[in-house]
């Protein structure tokens, strides 16, 4: 529905994102390895026959769905269709479904048996799918698709373990980046993008006089994601390592969050900046600077804004920034038939391998050999995708993201807002957070 | 309760509708006379909604009831036995659900008192001048009834950028003019109220005007011209011929404004998002997001329940009010 919006960003990302920050919460513990139901990784088992990257059986048709709405939307298309023309066993039905919707409904319709045989999701949802066993381990596929750590980055390549089993295949990474007004920084005489907080300041002190209020802090999505990205600079954690803990409001938490209350009380950003508010402004050049995904690049493209895009600044100690990845995955209902399940691994295997075409939807291949090749170099996002090391994930506990967004993205927009100081807002959002996460330790056995 | 609301809301509602149904006309002859086949045919008529009313009605809210007793997700296996637990945590104050309940509660509350008013009263003023004649009358009616026919998200996301404190043309219009421009319309109370409340009111006044204006044309022309010969003037043939004719409508419109008022949903969810905070996040909006986001089905029945039963006393409450009176 929202190709065609201009606000594009709004009704396709943002609600993907509110679901995903909602996930991107669970992904964030994802070092911490899954801790959760254990009688889980025996849930879905699948086939025993070897993957051999072909499939031989009868005409089979997969059900497949993805969240892809927006600018990323025509190019998987595209890759399903090539694919079907090379496996014309396969037939893939590709359903289409908001990501903010999207994990109400998956659930849902696989319980019912209605459900897709194979998927995309955002990694922090694996935890919470796998524990509900919605999806099914895929360990044999990634032995023989031949896909070890080291074509990803450790952070990608583990958090899609969960309880010693895998339950998605990463098929790109994406972040929070900087884009910036090509047009604006030159007239203001900013040469190079801002790489930290002075230079960060200096060019916002410059562009003032091209646009007063040149960098808007957003009280909603994506607020909590720069927070999170500013949180891990200054060397925090939003949950404890057990889990069992939300942390955001330490030192670091604190620090981040009056980072982001004081751009507004230096007068670089509008008080009360509602929903996607910045993000519009931003492509009506009425701002110069925002921090946003980098899967805008295409509606950015459209716009025929002069942006570039760069590498969020380290403002604390350290450098890092939010991201999340989109994972294949399988469920339990391609697990029950034999057919389905080889189709699908072939389906994924063929699209994994394919994934530069899909550097062209903004986002930044997984796989290393891909992210590395010339194609992608050339992109909008290449500056974001040498910064991979950086890229810091959600955990994947279940059931996190629902926590996250009862939490402190309530808090981050209270301080935004000017409702509540920092301090006090993370405070009283990380000893719900705790309660919160205990009860989900409970309701998922961990 | 609504299908029955714009006929005789009095004690012997049921007889007579039975009654209406069966064509059987002069419901003044005592009921009690009819024969067994009456009775029998009444049930023949009756069944098949009833049928459909047990099926998607009853069932489903006993349903929702046995789900209120558990810890009910329907994803995982085990879907514990809770007792009245979901119910406790609703009066406990320690829970964390406790707090987000009774705010989103006071929320629906705010704005259930704050819209009803004016969508009682409002879509009267409206009714009544569309009822008189004056050249361009279809036109003013069906320019106040269109924005109903819009779906929620619509209004919602058009509204949601005309009163954008920075980029929306309300403020924008508010600066030229020489009021303030920088009115946080969606992220600041109270001002997100008036927001919310006023685009309420703008979407669904044609409803209730139009069936104010079905009830005006209802009251005889009769009753006004022997008030007129009485020697009424305008405000007391509105007071004493008007209103008392009007009143089973009224109960209608007042019963089916306060529901849909306190089932509001769309309008926080899509314009503030429950900002700021969750200070706007309604009832409904926090059962919706426990129950299909979170999955936690049994606290999101029983918080269902807890609101239907407030919902089932404002009822009761309203119909004792606009009750036939024997003076």
């Amino acid at each position: 529905m929202t190709e065609n919006i201009p606000t594009n960003g709004f009704s396709r990302r943002r609600f993907l994102e509110l679901g995903f920050g909602a996930a991107a919460a669970s992904a964030l513990s994802a070092c911490g390895g899954g801790k959760s139901a254990e009688d889980v990784a025996g849930g879905g088992t699948t086939s025993d026959k070897k993957f051999t990257g072909e499939y031989d059986g009868p005409k089979v048709t997969l059900s497949y769905w993805n969240g892809f709405t927006g600018g990323d939307g025509p190019f998987m298309d595209q890759l399903v269709k090539d694919f079907m023309t090379e496996n014309p066993k396969i037939a893939v039905k590709q359903n289409t479904v908001e990501w903010a919707q999207y994990y109400q409904r998956m659930p849902a319709a696989v319980t019912a048996g209605k459900g897709p045989d194979v998927g995309v999701m955002h990694m922090d949802q694996l935890a919470t799918n796998a524990v509900r066993k919605i999806i099914v381990p895929l360990d044999d596929l990634t032995e023989s698709i031949g896909l070890t750590e080291d074509d990803f980055t450790p952070e990608v390549w583990n958090a899609g373990i969960f309880q010693d089993a895998r339950y998605g295949l990463p098929l790109d990474v994406h972040s929070l980046g900087m884009y910036y007004n090509e047009d604006q920084f030159s007239q203001a005489g900013v040469e190079e993008a801002p790489t930290d907080e002075e230079s960060l300041m200096a060019a916002l002190d410059k562009l003032q006089e091209v646009n007063p209020q040149p960098f808007w802090m957003p009280s909603r999505w994506p607020a909590h994601l720069m927070f999170l990205s500013l949180l891990w600079q200054n060397g925090g954690e939003p949950y404890d390592a057990e889990n069992s803990k939300a942390t955001f409001d330490s030192d670091a938490g604190v620090q981040a969050l009056t980072w982001m209350t004081e751009v507004i009380s230096k007068g670089y950003s509008p008080k009360n900046v509602a929903q996607d508010s910045q993000y519009v402004a931003f492509k009506n050049s009425k701002v110069s600077v925002t921090w946003d995904g980098i899967w805008q690049i295409n509606d950015l493209k459209a716009a025929k804004l002069p942006f570039a895009l760069a590498p969020v600044p380290q403002i604390g100690s350290t450098s890092a920034v939010w991201a999340n990845s989109h994972n294949f995955y399988l469920t339990k209902q391609a697990a029950e038939d034999d057919n389905k399940l080889q189709a699908a691994k072939v389906f994924i295997d063929w699209i994994i391998k394919k994934s530069a075409d899909w550097a062209g939807a903004g986002m930044v291949p997984a796989a290393k050999s891909v992210r590395e090749s010339s194609g992608v170099q050339d992109t909008t996002q290449a500056p974001i995708a040498a910064q991979i090391e950086a890229m810091k994930f959600l955990p994947p506990v279940p059931g996190l993201g629902d926590v996250t967004a009862q939490t402190f993205e309530i808090a981050v927009a209270d301080a935004i807002l000017g409702k509540r100081s920092p301090a006090e807002a993370l405070k009283d959002a990380a000893g719900k957070g705790s309660q919160l996460m205990e009860a989900n330790k409970q309701k998922f056995g961990a | 309760m609504a299908t029955s609301a714009p006929g005789r809301p009095a004690a012997g509602d049921a007889t007579r509708v039975d009654e209406e149904a069966l064509g059987l006309g002069d419901t003044s002859r005592e009921p009690t006379s009819r024969t067994r086949g009456d009775t029998r045919a009444a049930y023949l008529f009756l069944g098949p909604y009833l049928v459909l009313f047990i099926a998607f009605v009853i069932a489903p809210a006993v349903y929702g009831f046995w789900i209120s007793l558990h810890d009910y997700d329907y994803t995982l296996p085990g879907k514990p036995w809770v007792g009245l637990n979901n119910y406790q945590k609703l009066i406990d104050s320690d829970s964390v659900t406790f707090e987000n309940f009774w705010n989103s509660m006071k929320a629906t509350a705010i704005f259930t008192l704050a819209s009803v008013p004016l969508l009682l009263v409002l879509p009267l003023l409206v009714a009544l001048i569309m009822n008189a004649r004056f050249r361009g009358r279809n036109f003013f009616r069906a320019v106040y009834f269109a924005p109903y026919v819009l779906g929620v998200a619509v209004v919602a996301v058009l509204w949601r950028f005309l009163l954008d404190a920075n980029i929306g043309l309300i403020n924008q219009y508010a600066g030229a003019i020489g009021l303030p421009d920088d009115t946080a319309w969606l992220t600041d109370t109270p001002a997100a109220w008036v927001g919310l409340v006023g685009v309420t009111v703008w979407w669904t006044l044609g409803f209730n005007a139009v069936i104010y204006l079905a009830g005006l044309q209802d009251i005889s022309v009769e009753l006004y011209e022997a008030a007129k010969v009485d020697g009424a003037n305008r405000w007391q043939s509105f007071w004493n011929v008007t209103m008392p004719g009007l009143r089973p409508v009224l109960a209608f419109v007042t019963m089916v404004t306060i529901i849909a008022s306190a089932n509001m949903f769309g309008q926080s969810y899509l314009m503030t998002k429950g900002a700021p905070g969750t200070e706007t996040r309604t009832a409904i909006y926090y059962i919706a997001d426990t129950g299909l986001r979170n999955f936690q089905m049994g606290d999101a029945a029983a918080m269902s329940y807890v609101l239907t039963l407030l919902l089932m006393l404002l009822s009761v409450g309203v119909f004792w009010l606009f009750r036939e009176r024997n003076e």
